[in-house]
């Protein structure tokens, strides 16, 4: 069968599965709805949790960012699980020992307040709508790639399925699909990256891959990847290029936004008991490591693959993927020294945002770039985004890996979009409409409300996806930074303190979040030529910059905290209460 | 809730040692060895890796599950002595 045949078969499989999953598990009350009853097994929910922390963004780009960036990738590999041990040991115990629905309900509860539960309800929202628009936009891209449908059906289609199963099932039907899912998107990554690891050096692991000597020379895949790149005139693979300090800055401001994230902190409350809560954190980050230690050995065997077949290769002999790709824009070749041969180097190749001629082609059918070309040596414009989905083509994989590879990168884009959206829903259902204007609707009524705030919520999600604002994939990364510094601090704050009270809380999450917002506004958008090593508050970037956010977060909190009256008896109680076990 | 003021006091004290030694590898394992010290570790090779690289890119990542099973395990150990200990009370 072909590829495409296949892909059409895998993907309707899979979204049959999840919409039965959703029909058998659907929710009949707000607590089902909220959080599956907190009667999910801690390692079903290690799974689910898995699936809805790895988005799009860590299944088809993770590999790509580090193939392109070596090891200042890492920020990325150990951000995004490093986080897992604050959320484990810091954070997620005491919340379900809190035991209510969300984020926002532990804020108002402990800082006894309800302007603190709306600075919190907007604080989440804004970070859950930047992250969820790139979801929508992971679905689109998957679908008109492998499916050929234009990128706004693949989005419709994807909406309708969300729609299905997070309007019917809540987070019961939710978590039931993530774990379907996660069995889907792993299987779907690793076995590519088995099979290149096998290809490129003998070894099955694809961990132990990467460090092993590449077949038929004397050298290690690093050693060989340090020596290509240099040759070619590029930075080594392995070298320690970007300053210590940031480095540390962006690991530590993804590591606490990680665990300041609304939608992962609402998992823990789905489980039992306390003891299930740091089990369920512990597996999750086992599944999460699994596909995180894969990354980097699919990255550096891509970038390999890529140079070794591409570079100096004739355009007329280019494989067939190349075509493809060229096709839908994500690669451009302009033959600057009219050799007919693709030369690959540092820098870009063209000059600007990328721009074709229509369908036309040039002497050797190659699509024509209307872009002015830049003067270095480098003939050849990748998308970064590409080396996941094209890897199994560049390696020569069979037609049903191809077609595993669009089935994966659509589950860990529904995954994440599905768990986004409820927390959104909720937000909006239970705090904002139960907890502060109408107190007194009933659970069914309650139960509607939050299945229409998830449509509306679907709808919104999707028209970001249809129409992305520009920024989208700068902000998706930037999310982590206002969560970082607006949630992380008065929740960690809230657990291992009695003394912080409303105001210092209020104060530290509205300061927190204007200082971050503010520097990675001016960077990002005011002025982003101004955004050099140079310019940054002590050479942290705004990537970086939620850490001092968040520092500035728990400074305020504490400084008003200590001139303003105290929280009373009852709040010592419940925070005695939240740190014993059940 | 009734309060055994000294089991929550010894539970809680045993909770926050456990916590802050296993933050402290964290920490050495991510911001010293994959980052602070990786030049200097990166004059080991270790099964073909630099040895700094393999900590920034796969070595913090199995430390970091480590440590979140150990902290599981090793809590629901404290959680059953203070349980029993509050037990043995009421009886």
């Amino acid at each position: 069968m072909s590829s495409q045949t296949l892909t059409y078969l895998f993907v309707t499989l899979s979204f049959v599965l999840y919409a039965a999953i959703a029909i058998w598990s659907r929710a009949g009350n707000t607590k089902d709805f909220y959080v599956a009853n907190s009667g999910v097994g801690p390692v079903a929910n290690g799974m689910a949790t898995a699936a809805d922390w790895m988005s799009a963004a860590s299944f088809i780009s993770l590999a790509g960012i580090i193939a392109f960036m070596g090891y200042s990738s890492s920020v990325y590999l150990i951000g995004w699980t490093g986080g897992y041990v604050i959320l484990a040991l810091m954070l997620a115990p005491y919340l379900r020992k809190f035991g209510k629905f969300t984020v926002p309900d532990f804020i108002a509860t402990r800082y006894y307040s309800k302007k603190a539960r709306m600075v919190a309800v907007i604080a989440l929202i804004i970070v859950s709508f930047t992250y969820i628009a790139g979801q929508m936009r992971g679905v689109g891209i998957v679908f008109s790639h492998f499916l050929e449908v234009p990128i706004n059906t693949g989005i419709l289609i994807g909406m309708t399925i969300v729609f299905i199963y997070a309007v019917l099932g809540g987070m019961k039907g939710i978590t039931y699909t993530q774990v379907a899912q996660y069995c889907i998107m792993i299987f779907a990554y690793l076995v590519p990256a088995i099979y290149i690891s096998m290809m490129v050096t003998g070894s099955p692991i694809p961990q132990i891959g990467l460090g092993a000597t590449v077949i038929g020379s004397e050298d290690s895949v690093l050693e060989r990847l340090d020596s290509v790149l240099s040759d070619l005139g590029f930075q080594e693979y392995t070298a320690t290029v970007r300053s210590k300090i940031d480095m540390a800055a962006i690991t530590m401001a993804l590591m606490l936004g990680t665990a300041g994230l609304p939608h992962v902190i609402v998992r823990f409350f789905t489980v039992p008991k306390v003891s299930d809560a740091r089990k369920s954190a512990a597996y999750a980050l086992l599944f999460i490591a699994i596909l995180y230690t894969t990354a980097p050995a699919v990255g550096a065997f891509a970038r390999l693959n890529f140079i070794d077949t591409v570079h100096n290769t004739p355009y007329k002999d280019a494989p067939n993927w190349i075509k493809q790709w060229e096709e839908v824009g994500l690669i451009a070749w302009v033959d600057k020294n009219n050799d007919g041969v693709m030369n690959y180097g540092p820098g870009k190749p063209f000059e600007g945002k990328l721009e074709f001629k229509g369908d036309d082609e040039g002497v050797l059918g190659e699509r024509i770039v209307l872009n002015d070309v830049s003067s270095n040596q480098n003939e050849i414009y990748v998308d970064r985004d590409i080396m996941v989905l094209a890897n199994p083509a560049i390696a020569g994989l069979p037609n049903w890996v191809i077609a595993l590879v669009a089935a994966g990168g659509l589950a860990a884009a529904l995954s994440t979009a599905a768990g986004l959206l409820l927390v959104i829903s909720s937000a909006i259902s239970h705090d904002l409409i139960r907890e502060t204007f109408a107190a007194k609707i009933s659970d069914r009524t309650e139960l509607l409300l939050a299945r229409i705030a998830a449509a509306t919520a679907i709808c919104i999600a999707g028209y970001l996806g249809i129409n992305p604002p520009g920024f989208v994939a700068e902000v998706v990364a930037l999310a982590f930074g206002l969560a970082a510094s607006s949630l992380f601090p008065p929740i960690v704050l809230g657990i291992f303190t009695k003394r912080i009270n409303d105001l210092g809380a209020i104060t530290g999450m509205v300061i927190g979040l204007l200082t971050t917002s503010t520097y990675i506004f001016y960077y990002k958008f005011l002025n982003p030529n101004l955004n050099i090593q140079e310019n940054w508050f002590f050479g942290i970037s705004p990537e970086g910059f939620g850490i001092v956010g968040a520092l500035i977060n728990l400074l305020a909190a504490i400084l008003v905290s200590m001139v303003t009256k105290p929280p009373n008896q009852n709040i010592h109680k419940l925070v005695d209460n939240i740190r014993l076990p059940n | 809730m009734e309060i055994h003021s000294n089991e929550q006091k010894l539970y809680w004290k045993t909770n926050m040692r456990i916590m802050a030694i296993l933050l402290m590898i964290w920490f050495l394992v991510s911001f010293g060895f994959s980052i602070i010290f990786i030049d200097n570790l990166n004059e080991l090779n270790f099964f073909g890796f630099k040895f700094g690289f393999w900590w920034a890119q796969q070595g913090s990542i199995f430390v970091f599950v480590v440590l979140v099973f150990v902290y599981a395990a090793l809590m629901n150990r404290v959680d059953k002595e203070y349980q029993e200990k509050v037990k043995g009370r009421h009886e």
